[in-house]
């Protein structure tokens, strides 16, 4: 498929960039599961700066979660079984908070906050304008045939898509937890953090309704 | 579709006789205290309406506050080197209450809950600095990547670093006031929580279950970390726990004996609420593995908490999406007995068992905690408690529970951490839900949990939302103490009322603990006292369980008792138990008519 290996343009070259891009990098406010800004920093304790790759992966997974709200939101008007409209519902109602968490922490570190908008993300590289798909994210294509599908492949189809699509949410959470400095930032660490666990648990739960729906003598 | 079943409001428990019984009897004693305490205290079954919680002012400091049934005795800020920093959970030590935060932990003493004093605040950032003691040894959780082993604040920017600590530290808190970090044991995915683990028959040991779902470490920082999968690697990090065991004599000596494979072969149990016809169910059942199935173990990889139940040799594990049961009987070995899942369900959170083990309540902790999941538009058995009768070992479905008022989307608000209140006779839980409050609900019938007491505030803040709430609450010897993430150390007291009569809260008094961590979960036992005999007379005259006219009797002849002494008290009280005893055979709730006939006789041999 057409998206973009994230994890391997990411490092150094891109990461040297970004950093030389974002001044908020030192001297924020110790942060803390969000508590941060109503109370000032304490005095002797250093506070801990997020970095280029806290600030990519914020602001990537807006798009990324964006993506997964327009599927979800499909469910109910393309014929999707009741089971998986719980699903998809589900994972709107996470997600859509989710993005408002991570543009609640882009603006309180004085960062750009993307509009949650499903398409790719518009980087600078080297002075070039560039876009970039997250992991796992679908293609203009694959999106085409979710949004043409009814019924039983509808429900087919989003499963396999959004495995894939959580898959991807992992590996930017990998790529986060890989890059010097980041992560160090509660409320990044948390929110990375939940992402796996809650991701894992879904596809868990998305593998087992695909194999249902897989079985040959299922098919009509 | 399934309707689950879901309580917003409590049913009216009294009978409309026994309601005006009640009342007469409240506004008796009312009247006599009327010169005392006013205004009159409302002793209505049905909580105030509108709700009070909805529509609170915000303010870190200065919320509005809008509580039922439930005072706040003292609400204490974090010392400035914490303040603004998350606080966590909470283990108790004779008259201190030790509260975890984002940068170590603090120590208050609350023999005056009036007025807690800070003991000690010792600085050791780590996430999320989960608590627990045990003896004289205090456990601290650590999982983030910025937690160090020195203790120091400056986080750890290197991805390998031999400078980090992710999994367990040991303090020896001989001294409360200068507890001395004494050892650590490090984990391949950090300790997201622990829990302690006594086992009788081994008094030189304590255990500790290290739950936490987050990555698994590099070799190059941890030898032997793997985060292949089993089949790739028998050694992954991945569909285990850690067992420490620490000797109590040694604790430098510390170390992981086990890391039992409880999820090995955890097939799909029946999913409560699964939206799936009879025709897909048995295509399930009847399913040959799939082609590639096993590159990929199916199921959680990880709990997130435990809760071990010694007395009787179990616990509940909230293990990704499952709720597992587990036989505990060889503390160092844990194995499976039971799991269940539910599609209302996303991640499993922690649990609590009842006191006589026959029934069993999840939390669900959808979005982390730090998400609003209990907006109007937030659905009743979401991010909820599922309760769960447990019989022969067999874990069935009974009902949701959800703190039942309104939140903004400012409000970072799901089930999470609490404790039974040990009431005698009864289930009553006391929960956090974040900046949802504190809920305090009786599920004595697990098919009907409803809401008793409560206490919220408004948002941190009114524009954004900035996290907050109770992030654990628990009762320990009288009170009720809740760790604030942003606002401190709360603590409460219960209030009477018609679902919780004085009499039941000073039987709820009289069970101390030396110590408790909440995790491990301690027997309740009450000692025969005249307020336990009357809790039961309480709860029998709420349910008409017994006769009004031998209610009346009974509460006398216990008055009569209680003013005589030696032989004589023994006496009268041994008439009554045997009194008791025989009309508990004709009552409408003999059980607890036994009960209580039991409580008066153990009450006159206590004082032979």
């Amino acid at each position: 498929m057409t998206m973009l290996p994230v994890s391997r343009l990411l490092p150094a070259a891109l990461l040297a960039v970004v950093s030389t891009a974002c001044t908020s990098a030192t001297g924020s406010a110790r942060s803390a599961a969000g508590v941060a800004s109503a109370v000032p920093t304490p005095p002797g304790i250093p506070s801990l700066a997020h970095t280029p790759a806290d600030v990519h992966f914020m602001s990537g997974m807006i798009h990324h979660h964006a993506q997964a709200v327009l599927m979800a939101g499909w469910a109910p008007t393309h014929g999707a079984s009741a089971e998986l409209q719980r699903l998809a519902e589900r994972i709107a109602v996470a997600q859509r908070d989710e993005i408002a968490l991570m543009q609640t922490w882009l603006r309180d570190k004085g960062e750009p906050v993307p509009e949650a908008k499903p398409g790719p993300m518009k980087m600078t590289m080297n002075g070039m304008a560039h876009e970039m798909l997250m992991p796992g994210m679908l293609s203009d294509l694959q999106l085409q045939l979710l949004d043409r599908a009814r019924g039983a492949e509808f429900d087919r189809l989003f499963l396999t898509f959004m495995i894939q699509h959580h898959q991807g949410a992992i590996t930017m959470v990998e790529t986060l937890f890989g890059s010097q400095g980041a992560a160090q930032d509660e409320v990044v660490f948390r929110f990375a953090s939940d992402v796996v666990a809650d991701q894992t648990t879904e596809i868990d739960r998305m593998e087992k309704m695909l194999a249902a729906r897989s079985d040959p003598a299922s098919s009509k | 579709m399934t309707t689950p079943r879901l309580h917003r409001r409590p049913p009216i428990l009294l009978s409309r006789a026994a309601r005006a019984t009640v009342l007469a009897l409240v506004a008796a004693a009312c009247a006599r205290s009327a010169a005392l305490v006013s205004p009159v205290p409302n002793m209505s079954p049905t909580p105030p309406t509108p709700d009070p919680r909805v529509g609170l002012k915000a303010g870190l400091h200065d919320a509005a506050e809008a509580a039922w049934k439930l005072r706040l005795v003292s609400n204490t800020p974090s010392p400035q080197e914490f303040a603004g920093v998350t606080n966590s959970d909470l283990a108790f030590t004779g008259p201190y209450a030790i509260q975890g935060n984002y940068n170590g932990f603090m120590v208050w003493d609350i023999s005056t809950p009036r007025k807690p004093s800070l003991k000690k605040s010792y600085l050791c950032p780590a996430s999320q600095s989960d608590v627990s003691i045990y003896k004289h040894l205090l456990f601290v959780s650590g999982e983030g990547l910025s937690g160090r082993l020195d203790c120091g604040a400056q986080g750890v920017r290197d991805t390998v670093s031999h400078d980090r600590l992710r999994g367990i530290r040991i303090f020896d808190a001989t001294d409360i006031a200068n507890p001395k970090y004494i050892a650590n044991v490090q984990t391949c995915r950090g300790s997201h929580t622990h829990t302690v683990v006594s086992d009788p028959k081994d008094p030189d040991n304590v255990y500790i279950y290290v739950s936490g779902s987050a990555g698994v470490r590099s070799p190059n920082e941890l030898p032997g970390c793997s985060a292949l999968a089993p089949g790739e690697d028998p050694n992954s990090a991945l569909f285990r726990i850690e067992v420490i065991r620490v000797p109590l004599a040694h604790p430098e000596q510390a170390k992981i004996v086990s890391s039992p494979r409880i999820f090995n072969d955890l097939t799909a149990p029946p999913r409560h609420a699964e939206v799936m016809d009879s025709a897909t169910r048995a295509r399930m059942a009847n399913r040959p593995p799939r082609p590639g199935a096993n590159m990929r173990n199916a199921g959680p990889t990880q709990c997130h908490d435990i809760t071990v139940y010694p007395a009787i040799g179990l616990a509940g594990g909230a293990c990704g999406g499952y709720g597992l049961l587990l036989d505990i009987s060889n503390a160092a070995n844990p194995v499976r007995i039971g799991a269940v899942a539910d599609s209302n369900f996303s991640f499993w959170h922690s649990a609590t068992f009842s006191n006589d083990g026959s029934k069993i309540l999840f939390t669900d902790e959808w979005g982390g905690g730090s998400a609003p999941r209990c907006r109007s538009t937030d659905k009743m058995e979401w991010g909820a408690d599922a309760i769960f009768t447990l019989v022969n070992r067999q874990m069935t479905f009974k009902s949701y529970y959800k703190m039942p008022a309104a939140q903004t989307s400012q409000e970072n608000c799901v089930a999470h951490n609490g404790s039974l209140i040990p009431i005698p006779g009864r289930e009553v839980m006391v929960q956090g839900w974040y900046q949802g409050g504190i809920s305090i609900f009786d599920w004595t019938d697990p098919s009907k949990p409803y809401e008793i007491a409560y206490h919220d505030r408004g948002p941190v803040d009114a524009t954004k939302l900035v996290s907050g709430g109770s992030w654990s609450v628990y009762w320990y010897n009288g009170y009720i103490v809740s760790s604030e993430i942003a606002r401190g150390l709360d603590i409460f007291e219960l209030v009477p009322s018609a679902h919780i009569s004085q009499n039941e809260i000073d039987a709820a008094r009289t069970v101390r603990f030396d110590q408790l961590n909440a995790q491990e979960q301690p027997k309740l036992v009450w000692p025969a006292s005249f307020a336990l005999a009357r809790a039961y007379l309480d709860q029998l005259e709420r349910n008409n369980g017994l006769a009004a006219d031998r209610i009346a009797a009974a509460r006398s002849d216990l008055a009569h008792a209680e003013k005589l002494s030696g032989a004589a008290r023994s006496e009268a009280l041994g008439a009554l138990s045997t009194r008791l005893h025989g009309e508990a055979r004709s009552a409408g709730d003999a059980p607890r008519a036994h009960t209580l006939a039991s409580a008066v006789g153990d009450l006159g041999k206590a004082l032979r």
